[in-house]
């Protein structure tokens, strides 16, 4: 299928990049690895007038240390995350949910940044994000902002990047003390969407649960932080029975939607199961 | 040196069939540097994009093109107005019954549309993205009629009508009854008398072919002939009917299926575009082509299966069965396509599996809905019948608290009984059923299963594990020409081929049976390398073109080796036959004393005196010294009609894990054992099983074509259309047994459909296995998690699935590539 014309622009420093979202027109689209934006481009359900393709902006690609934090490029690839050492090192919930995004094609083209700003209900970045309280670096005509991962996505695929502003890169915070992560993707076939996922952030004292934060991919039209199970989780005896109680309580306060995957109490009662799950897993359980 | 010389001390040549051979096609088939009917390019060439209707049922009011004329780089733009006095119909090759009801099927829509999809208007432009880009400035108006969906509903009195000028929604009702045919006793006695009978009502979800390489089509017209290159299983099946169709006489036209990727029964098929391409090149004089988008691929090429079976068996206490009884609804779609009622009707005569039934009736209704036509999927009305039976032999062990393949012991054929006449009258040719079975559970480790299955039950393991059984057979081999007749299809069902010796020796071999990727051009290099002794690398294979392979029937039912090579290798008879008299000539011997092997023609009892194949081909071109009274030429053609069908069989067997908590299921061990009689090549044997065993369990497991309460199709995408990858799938454990086919001089019984056939009552039988003791008995395919889910825990068979369609995409449905605003586009913005 052929995509509806547009006028296409391709720069090479942000300044530029800001330039030609300003200079677009009516309907502007920020192009990063394209395997969103294309297809429903060549689906024609959307029709921009002009495409800014960001592969040739120096400086979004890649990952950094940045003290307390890691800093990654919004132009990073699925497929440089997998590999990079820093994010093995101090964020690999990051790794394992990328690991799980489609198929090899389309890793090595999708971006860290494009999944986010996409912010796809199904994507399996933005509870991850969620879950490790990233902050989103945005840069706009007047200058730079920084969004905590709270207020970052704010509906059906729209996040705080507003019309003519750029997702430029993502800090995630360096995590201290004993740490497990997990994030447990339900989907029929390899390539696909997660019908459900949960992303689980826990820290471990003494036998106990200090701390959990947990993302649920697809349980609304935004991902979405669990925080009655947090909560209940918080101090409690790292026990599978324990676990098992808080995570029941995993969909308390969801609205997911209903479709061919999954109705809606369905989906609510795989978000118990896979927080469980991901909870055992992250506390070493 | 002569080549007399060259020979002595030779080694026989190694026999080409049973080797393991690499398919001289694949390089370029799988690298795309090939004839694929898109990459053809001819000089003025104009495109096509086909505006179609984003509502399931309606009558059309208006059709406003004006603004897409005006658009740039378009040529043409046409509605069904402008095609309606010369379209026609297309064709429907199999009317199943005498008085069956076929309400004709426009390929452009003139002033109803009957499914999302259907042609209303098409566009024609110098460029392709100029096609496209006008399609969006159509203006159509429609005034919606009811929308008919459901065939249990569209068989009830009253029903609204897809076709409003007919009476009812039901095209016919087909009846094989054992008892009148005289191949059983009577049906209703059989049941009365019973000790036992189960019945159950079984889903046939719809399916989509979903083959690789979409449709394509090229029409280039010379005068007032054309040529035609398609995308197509039956190059020349749509030969004749294409001529039928629109009037162009046949000798007027060629068609060339040129490498073709896939087709799977979806592209066994005349297609509106096809004839639309037709008119368009004759009415403009110019060469035009279309290829379909994937979408479009998805929401018209026709879809698969779709049935929903009514199934009684009966039996007595200690498990003979006594009887059995099928009713059928068939999804017809809104038109009769190619041979979209006999899909159902071909079923019909394998519901009795290997079981030996006294008493058997059949029956299926035909039902038109507004939605897409049905026509063949691989396997075609057999996977169905296997499915019932097979899952009614589970349900019947159940009942009778009998081990399930005890149960299937005490009523197969034996393997002493072959031949063996079924119930349904036909003789089935060969085979060994227990052996099969005893080896195929052997490589499952059936036992271990077992003991493991055992024990998570009595641990309560959240996974437990099942083991399914389905033990097959198919009738392949189609057709013997004569039967087909009796079944009222529109043609017949052999085969031809023909060799051409080539001066240098080369040989030539033009088939009839146009492959799309079975691997035909190296089996019959393998069958023809033996047959005439020459080397496999020297034999080059012709085919898909009517003005090359001038007779066939192509490929489709497991016919291609079966027919089709046994056509090749009467072909390759007729050579050696031929060249004999040469070479008695050349030699100066009697024919009676030559013998002939490895190629060479020998004077028995003179050593040292010979002549190759290949230098008979040399001497025959130069024509300077052959026998008085014959022709100069050692070429030969052959036609196979086989006698009767062919009858693979085999044992599968799945080990499923069921995650009782979210109700995923995995296959955890998957074995079978085919019987599909000679082997020619088990590398190209291995690759159709397990190329079959994907699309069997992605029927158990992931794939359905789902329609929301307006006809859209939501699974427009393969977002949503869950076509399972290797990633997905088990390894699988293969084996064989070989009782060859009498009924063909190669002894092949044909693989294309065995493993789609066999494996997906085998699959859902092992998911019930796993759950039955905690309430479940049936569960609806596709076995979605949540499904299964919804069974253990809320009973009932898993439900409908919710019909929109996931929001990937934005949930992108049916892309009706009208231009017409649908829900689905408006959602367009952000994504
Ligand atoms: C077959 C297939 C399967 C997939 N499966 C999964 C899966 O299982 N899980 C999953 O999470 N994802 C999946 N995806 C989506 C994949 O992860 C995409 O790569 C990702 O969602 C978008 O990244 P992209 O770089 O391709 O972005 P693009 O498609 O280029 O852009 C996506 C959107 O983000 C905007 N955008 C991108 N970058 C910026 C920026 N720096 N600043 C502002 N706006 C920006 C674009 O304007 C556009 O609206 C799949 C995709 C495909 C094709």
């Amino acid at each position: 299928m052929i995509p509806a014309p547009f006028a296409y622009a391709r720069p090479t420093t942000v300044d530029e990049a800001l330039q030609a979202l300003a200079a677009g027109g009516e309907d502007v689209k920020v192009m990063a690895g394209g395997q969103s934006l294309i297809p429903v481009m060549r689906l024609r359900l959307a029709a921009p007038e002009t495409v800014v393709d960001l592969s040739k902006v120096e400086g979004l690609r890649g990952v950094r240390d940045d003290g307390d934090a890691i800093v990654i490029g919004a132009m990073t690839t699925h497929s440089d995350v997998l590999s990079d050492p820093l994010i093995a090192e101090h964020a690999p919930l990051i790794a394992e949910a990328t690991g799980t995004v489609a198929d090899r094609q389309v890793r090595h083209r999708g971006t860290f940044g494009g999944a986010l700003v996409h912010a796809d209900p199904a994507g399996d970045l933005p509870a991850v994000a969620l879950a490790l309280d990233a902050e989103f670096v945005v840069v706009g005509p007047s200058g730079q902002r920084t969004v905590p991962a709270s207020e970052f996505f704010v509906d059906y695929l729209t996040t705080a990047v507003g019309e003519g502003e750029l997702l430029v890169e993502v800090r995630v915070p360096k995590l201290a003390g004993e740490w497990g992560m997990r994030y447990e993707k339900f989907n029929r076939v390899a390539q696909a969407w997660s019908i459900v996922a949960v992303a689980a952030v826990v820290r471990r004292e003494n036998g106990r649960i200090a701390e959990a934060r947990i993302g649920l991919t697809n349980m609304g039209p935004t991902p979405l932080r669990a925080r009655a199970v947090e909560e209940a989780l918080a101090g409690a005896e790292a026990t599978p029975d324990a676990v098992g109680a808080a995570a029941a309580r995993a969909a308390e306060g969801t609205e997911p939607s209903s479709d061919l995957n999954a109705q809606a109490d369905y989906r609510q009662h795989l978000a118990t199961v896979l927080t469980r799950r991901a909870v055992s897993a992250a506390a070493g359980l | 040196m002569t080549a007399v010389e060259d020979r002595t001390g030779t080694p026989a040549p190694e026999k080409e069939i049973g080797k393991a051979r690499r398919r001289k096609e694949d390089a370029r088939l799988i690298t795309g540097r090939t004839t694929w009917t898109d990459n053809t390019v001819l000089p003025g060439m104009l495109h096509l994009a086909v505006v179609r209707s984003p509502v399931a049922h309606a009558r059309i009011t208006n059709v406003d093109v004006s603004a897409a004329r005006e658009a740039p780089g378009v040529v043409a733009v046409y509605t069904g107005q402008d095609f309606a006095e010369e379209q026609g119909s297309l064709p429907c090759a199999w009317p199943v019954t005498p008085d069956m009801v076929n309400p004709g099927h426009p390929s452009i829509a003139v002033d109803q549309v009957n499914h999302v999809g259907e042609a209303v208007a098409i566009i024609v432009a110098r460029s392709k993205t100029a096609a496209q880009d006008a399609v969006e400035l159509t203006d159509i108006d429609y005034e919606l009629l009811p929308v008919v969906l459901d065939m249990e509903q569209a068989v009830q009195d009253g029903a609204d009508l897809v076709h409003d000028q007919l009476e009812s929604n039901t095209s016919y009702h087909f009846v094989f009854d054992a008892g009148e045919m005289g191949t059983g006793g009577d049906t209703e006695q059989a049941f009365s008398g019973a000790d036992v009978v189960v019945s159950r009502r079984f889903v046939q979800q719809r399916l989509i072919p979903a083959f690789m390489e979409p449709r394509s089509v090229v029409v280039q017209p010379q005068g007032d002939n054309y040529t035609m290159w398609s995308s197509t299983q039956v190059p020349h099946i749509l030969r004749v009917m294409a001529a039928m169709v629109t009037g162009i006489p046949e000798h007027k036209l060629r068609v060339i299926a040129p490498d073709v990727g896939g087709g799977f029964g979806g592209k066994l098929q005349v297609n509106p575009e096809e004839i639309l391409c037709l008119l368009i090149a004759r009415r403009l004089g110019k060469p035009v082509k279309w290829t379909e988008t994937r979408s479009e691929s998805l929401m018209t090429a026709h879809h698969g299966r779709d049935q929903v079976q009514f199934v009684d068996i009966a039996a007595d206490r200690e498990g003979h069965v006594k009887g059995l009884r099928v009713r059928l609804l068939a999804d017809m779609g809104a038109y009769l396509r190619l041979i979209t009622p006999g899909v159902p009707a071909l079923g019909a005569f394998m519901y009795p599996g290997i079981y030996k039934f006294p008493a058997y009736r059949f029956e299926c209704d035909g039902v038109f809905t507004n939605k897409v036509p049905t026509d063949a999927y691989r396997g075609a009305g057999r996977p169905e019948a296997t499915f019932a039976i097979e899952r009614i032999m589970d349900e019947l062990a159940v009942e009778l608290g009998m081990d399930p393949m005890e149960l299937r012991r005490k009523n197969w054929i034996d393997a002493a009984e072959f031949p063996f006449t079924t119930v349904a009258g036909l003789a089935y040719d060969s085979g060994d059923y227990e052996t099969a079975t005893q080896q195929a559970l052997e490589l499952l480790g059936y036992d271990e299963l077992r003991a493991e299955q055992q024990q998570r039950r009595e641990s309560n393991d959240p996974v437990q594990l099942g083991i399914g059984i389905s033990t097959f057979t198919e009738m392949c081999g189609l057709a013997p020409s004569r039967v087909l007749g009796s079944l009222s299809f529109g043609a017949g069902g052999w085969e031809s081929a023909s060799i051409r010796m080539l001066p240098t020796g080369k040989v030539e071999v033009v088939t009839g049976s146009t492959p799309h990727g079975q691997g035909h051009e190296t089996a019959w290099s393998q069958l023809v390398a033996d047959s005439l002794g020459v080397p496999f690398e020297d034999v080059e294979v012709l085919h898909g073109d009517t003005a090359i392979s001038p007779r066939g029937l192509d490929t489709y039912g497991s016919r291609s080796l079966v027919v089709g090579g046994s056509a090749v290798v009467k072909a390759a008879d007729k050579v050696i036959a031929k060249a004999r008299k040469i070479a008695a000539h050349l030699l100066e011997a009697s024919e009676d004393d030559l013998d002939f092997s490895g190629g060479t023609f020998s004077v028995r009892g003179t050593p040292g005196a010979g002549i190759s194949i290949q230098e008979i081909a040399l001497a025959i071109f130069a024509a300077h010294d052959y026998p008085e009274g014959i022709e100069p030429s050692i070429d030969a053609e052959a036609t196979f009609d086989p006698e009767n069908f062919s009858f693979p069989h085999g044992t599968h067997l799945c080990a499923m894990e069921v995650d009782t908590d979210t109700g995923f299921v995995k296959i955890r061990k998957y074995a079978c054992v085919d019987d599909i009689g000679t082997i020619v090549n088990p590398l190209i044997v291995e690759g159709q099983i397990h190329g079959g065993l994907a699309q069997g369990i992605a029927q158990a497991l992931y794939e359905e074509a789902i329609y929301d309460a307006d006809g859209n199709l939501t699974t427009g995408t393969f977002v949503d259309y869950l076509v399972p990858s290797a990633a997905d799938l088990p390894h699988f454990d293969t084996g064989n047994t070989v009782h060859t086919a009498p009924g063909n001089p190669i002894g092949a019984k044909g693989v294309g459909e065995a493993g789609c056939i066999a494996s997906t009552p085998a699959v859902v039988n092992a998911a019930l296995d796993a759950v039955r003791h905690l309430g479940v008995s049936d569960i609806r395919m596709p076995l979605t998690p949540e499904r299964v889910w919804r069974a253990i825990h809320q009973g009932g068979d898993g439900g409908d699935r919710a019909a929109a369609g996931s929001n990937a995409y934005g949930g992108a449905q049916t892309e009706t590539t009208a231009g017409v605003s649908t829900d689905a586009s408006s959602l367009g913005g952000d994504r």
